[in-house]
């Protein structure tokens, strides 16, 4: 077990080597990405307050991101009460379907999107972006919210229908605030993969980039290098941030409905 | 189903349920089969809309071909004919196929340890955290990683700026950027965390008496997890292969940031077709022809795995 342990920590610092790098290159003071490190500076920081182009794909990215989150958990919350509540002929065909885009290649979402929308004459925008990453999150919504459902003792909300409440009240004061830590996490993560997600943008986006879009397009200047990685170091901070506040609600969900902490998102 | 899980004596009870609810409701009293059909059309409905009918269109459109701006509705093959004659198209797809092969290997393989040592030597307190740590790197921006990876294993890079000022090599190493195995590395990082979960919860399933009951009838440690703890994760793993497999054949970032020009796959043929080259007919074959193959290997590794899924589901 001593060498399993060392293999893990080995495997840790495989995973996190890339982030580690991140803020390393965003502080040092060359603009050349390699070692050794010239000196400490805030330089690229100060500049990435002065890129207009940027603070368009920022807020671009924003908006796309609530949006594709809010419509996500909508769809999430409908597919994972279906499937956890009720048994209904052709329920795992459906929630495959709906579950596929987990396993699907994003570039045939994104090119079968493109095809359909160009062939009925849509023009390109941040909405179809939002289409695209609505598919894509919802698998991600449905699972975080299945296990929130699962653990959901229906006798509850029999017992409030039966005290005179209907059947939309009982959902609203009794489900809801039970599953209402699985629906921010599940907003948080829907919010950090549409934030992240690139291809499918790539792809769909029209004439204002996302985040992720504007990002690729910088990677071809070396002398932009340096930015980026304090762009990232910004990003990764606020996914940790993100992710920690989505866990902490996790957990709580989980110590409100008395189970046992399973662990992790997936 | 449910009759199944609640036995006999519950059906008359769940009749009663019903009578309650049809009695105190009579516009809502729906059956419950309906209820569920109400609740799960729009995410269903959205990803007809927008998944299935999208993935139709594009097999449709693999059959018709286009000629700058023009596109010709006649059904044909002529495109497949295209890429299954036109080697530099095979090539493409078959070098897609062995990437996304040995990512799946390289993954999974070194993933299973790591789920292996969280499930079984782990106390069970801190399992969440350790989860939680491995997940956190596969949330920052796959962009920056890919692009990092970059930095870490080019010839003046992270990694060989270090080796070589250890003393470990004189030479930098060149074989580990610009080619499939910096693809390989930077793909099996990227999925890891999608390798480690399935087999993770797989492990955790399995009931710890059973591996007391084999060291108690004589079967040594190794023979154990051969027999006994391998076979039940066994879904787990194949969970994981197709997590792995089924999307990396898709991916675009890497090839084109780390792949140089051997290390190219076929996202990056679809991405020209559709953008650059305008031929979207040709693009929508080479997708269908790559989600073939994918398909294809998936079931293949299904059939040969069949032992080990019965029960399962």
């Amino acid at each position: 077990m001593k060498s399993l342990r060392l293999y893990a920590i080995l495997y840790l610092i495989f995973l996190y080597a890339p982030i580690a790098l991140l803020p390393i290159f965003a502080f040092n003071d060359g603009t050349v990405i390699a070692f050794p490190l010239k000196g400490f500076t805030l330089e690229w920081f100060k500049e990435l307050l002065t890129i207009p182009a940027l603070h368009a794909a920022v807020l671009n990215s924003l908006i796309i991101a609530v949006s594709s989150a809010l419509i996500a958990t909508c769809l999430g919350i409908c597919a994972a009460r279906a499937g956890t509540r009720f048994a209904f002929p052709g329920k795992k065909g459906i929630l495959g379907l709906i579950m596929l885009p987990l396993v699907l290649p994003e570039i045939i979402v994104a090119v079968s999107l493109l095809v359909v929308l160009l062939q009925l004459g849509l023009p390109l925008g941040s909405w179809t972006v939002v289409l695209g990453h609505v598919l894509m999150c919802t698998p991600f919504s449905i699972a975080i919210l299945n296990s929130a459902f699962q653990s959901l003792d229906v006798s509850l909300e029999e017992a409030a229908i039966d005290l005179g409440e209907t059947r939309w009240s009982s959902f609203r004061l009794i489900t809801l605030p039970l599953v209402m830590p699985g629906i921010i996490s599940s907003l948080l993560i829907a919010f950090t993969i549409s934030l992240d997600e690139f291809i499918i943008a790539f792809f769909l986006t029209g004439t204002n980039p996302t985040l992720p879009v504007y990002i690729w397009g910088q990677l071809r200047f070396p002398q932009k290098i340096p930015v980026i990685m304090a762009l990232g170091t910004i990003l990764v901070l606020a996914s940790v941030i993100l992710l920690a506040i989505a866990e902490y609600f996790r957990r709580r969900g989980v110590a409100r409905t008395g189970q046992a902490d399973a662990g992790g998102f997936l | 189903m449910i009759a199944s899980e609640t036995g006999s004596g519950a059906i008359p009870m769940i009749k009663i349920k019903i009578n309650i609810k049809i009695k105190a409701w009579p516009r809502l009293g729906r059956s419950e089969a309906s209820q569920g059909y109400f609740l799960v059309a729009p995410p269903f409905l959205y990803a007809l809309l927008l998944l299935a009918a999208p993935l139709a269109a594009i097999v449709l459109f693999s059959f018709w071909t286009q000629d700058y701006l023009t596109l010709d509705t006649t059904l044909t093959l002529k495109n497949y004919r295209e890429a299954l004659s036109d080697p530099l198209y095979g090539e493409l797809l078959l070098r897609s196929l062995v990437i996304s092969l040995a990512v799946t290997a390289a993954t999974v393989l070194t993933a299973f340890p790591i789920a292996y040592f969280i499930s079984f030597s782990v106390p069970p307190s801190r399992k969440s955290m350790w989860i939680f740590l491995i997940t956190i790197p596969f949330w920052s921006s796959y962009l920056m990683r890919v692009f990092l990876w970059k930095v870490i294993l080019g010839y003046n890079g992270v990694l060989n700026t270090t080796l070589t000022g250890l003393g470990i090599i004189d030479e930098p190493l060149s074989f580990i950027l610009y080619n499939a195995n910096a693809v390989v590395i930077t793909l099996a990082h990227a999925y890891a965390p999608f390798a480690i979960l399935p087999i993770y919860v797989a492990l955790e399933k399995i009931d710890r008496s059973l591996l007391e009951a084999s060291r108690d009838l004589g079967e040594s440690r190794v023979m154990t997890f051969l027999r006994v703890t391998l076979p039940l994760a066994m879904p787990g793993v194949v969970a994981a292969v197709l997590i792995v497999f089924i999307p990396t054949i898709g991916d675009y970032v890497t090839p084109r940031l780390v792949g140089g020009p051997n290390g190219l796959m076929i996202a990056n043929m679809i991405q020209t077709q559709f953008l650059k080259l305008n031929n979207a007919p040709m693009g929508a074959a080479l997708a269908v022809l790559a989600m073939a193959m994918v398909t294809a290997v998936s079931l293949v590794f299904l059939f040969l795995n069949r032992r080990y899924l019965k029960g399962q589901k």
